[in-house]
């Protein structure tokens, strides 16, 4: 099952060439960007590992470019995204977020129902990929 | 190589047309302008300029397809104008759309080498990312190798740096300067510098007469002028500033003018009770010159102040 999440995410998977032209659009916008991966694809993991720091201070996309390829050569089977922060308000926010990598095969969430006192019932879902230890899930 | 028919490329192409859409005459122009002397690099800059425009346009015909090399090297005395006119080479890149932006990063050995193990590879990789799209500027690249050192971290720099200049060609334009013998010294350890560098351009030092030209231009920038008196001091003094030690060329004639410009101020302000004319303020005499420690032939005081403007 595909995962979607942030910007652009029912479309197909952005190239290169899309990628490279939404970071343009971020740093026009001056906004820093930052690498992200992570093997759980569960919606309400929100912090993923993160790939080096913040790239604060760059004028041209190949530079960020360059980290998500090395991102991608370090972890060629995990989920890599690309959130661009804006530190315009006085924090950094989120304005933009993009997976530019996937897994090739994403088997999906189950959807468990718990039950509670009376004939209440819980929803949980869990990823099949979760049930292995992180760092063998793909 | 034969040229590949397609319909979507021009039979012929006007070059002057091409030339003045470009707007690199202007660059050209303001180089010609802005920087006295130095007829052998604006030379080589047309040459340049005039080779990568047909690049261009070749490119556009079909008949190459590969970017040519782009990496350069300055050399030259201190003071001579790399820097200068590596910002215009930037800006003649960017509009020939060699580059993406005509932004300029000048480092240093500090910028690029790190002080132990592991620290060097991030950050020289950090420079290269803030530099992609524009121009890199290494100046006095020859500290990056240090032989007599076996463990300088200033060789995993070069690995680095040679990789991206190899690799990423069309992200990333090197510009290395430094002394003439020293670099050339630098390319001659490492050979995959040289193989790697398209253009090397001779920075000549200034003559007596470019030099009072430039500094003519610089007062004329900020609005002084020289009395006659004061223009015989300051070529006496360009001649005897020469002949000694730790001479850098426009830059110490930047600050001996910005030294008169200080002792004018002074000479100002302890006749403050009168009344002063926009003439008065303008006007830098002789005596500002003159009292310069290089007419007593020594700058060893001088020295310090030199090298840390």
């Amino acid at each position: 099952m595909r995962i979607t999440q942030g910007t652009f995410s029912f479309l197909p998977d952005l190239t290169d060439q899309q990628i490279t032209k939404q970071i343009r659009y971020c740093l026009d916008k001056g906004w820093a960007l930052n690498v992200e991966y992570t093997d759980d694809p569960h919606p309400r993991n929100t912090y993923w590992e993160m790939w080096g720091v913040p790239m604060f201070d760059l004028r041209d996309p190949a530079g960020v470019l360059y980290e998500v390829n090395q991102c991608r050569k370090a972890f060629p089977d995990t989920y890599i995204r690309l959130s661009a922060f804006d530190a315009s308000p006085g924090w950094e926010s989120i304005r933009l977020s993009i997976i530019v990598q996937r897994p090739k095969e994403e088997p999906g969430f189950t959807l468990e129902r718990t039950e509670h006192e009376g004939r209440r019932i819980g929803y949980r879902t869990r990823a099949y990929s979760a049930n292995k230890p992180v760092g063998e899930r793909y | 190589m034969q040229p590949v028919a397609d319909e979507g490329r021009p039979e012929s192409v006007n070059l002057q047309a091409v030339f003045e859409q470009s707007g690199i005459a202007e660059v050209l122009d303001q180089l010609d302008r802005e920087l006295v002397g130095l007829v052998p690099v604006k030379t080589r800059i047309k040459e340049i300029a005039a080779l990568l425009l047909v690049d261009k346009l070749r490119k556009e015909m079909g008949l190459v397809s590969e970017t040519p090399t782009l990496h350069m090297s300055f050399t030259g005395s201190p003071g001579t104008g790399k820097t200068t006119v590596a910002l215009r080479m930037a800006n003649i890149l960017h509009r020939l759309g060699y580059i993406r932006s005509d932004h300029l990063v000048t480092v240093t050995r500090d910028d690029l080498v790190g002080q132990y193990i592991g620290h060097t590879a991030p950050k020289t990789k950090e420079v290269l990312k803030r530099a992609m799209g524009g121009v890199l500027f290494i100046d006095e690249a020859y500290y990056l190798y240090r032989p007599e050192n076996e463990r300088d971290y200033g060789q995993e720099a070069i690995e680095i740096l040679l990789q991206v200049m190899e690799n990423q060609r069309d992200d990333l334009v090197v510009i290395l300067a430094g002394y003439a013998n020293r670099m050339e010294r630098f390319f001659s350890s490492n050979p995959g510098f040289r193989s790697r560098i398209a253009h090397h351009i001779d920075f000549p030092d200034y003559s007596a007469d470019e030099l009072f030209e430039i500094g003519q231009l610089i007062m004329g920038q900020q609005n002084y002028r020289f009395t006659p008196a004061a223009e015989q001091a300051f070529r006496d003094y360009i001649q005897q500033r020469m002949r000694q030690p730790h001479f850098a060329n426009a830059r110490s004639i930047r600050n001996a003018l910005d030294r008169a410009r200080f002792r004018q101020a002074t000479r100002l302000f302890e006749r403050r009770a009168e009344q002063l004319t926009a003439e008065d303020l303008m006007t830098i005499e002789a005596d500002e010159l003159r009292v310069s420690r290089v007419f007593e032939g020594g700058i060893a005081s001088d020295r310090t102040r030199e090298e840390l403007a």
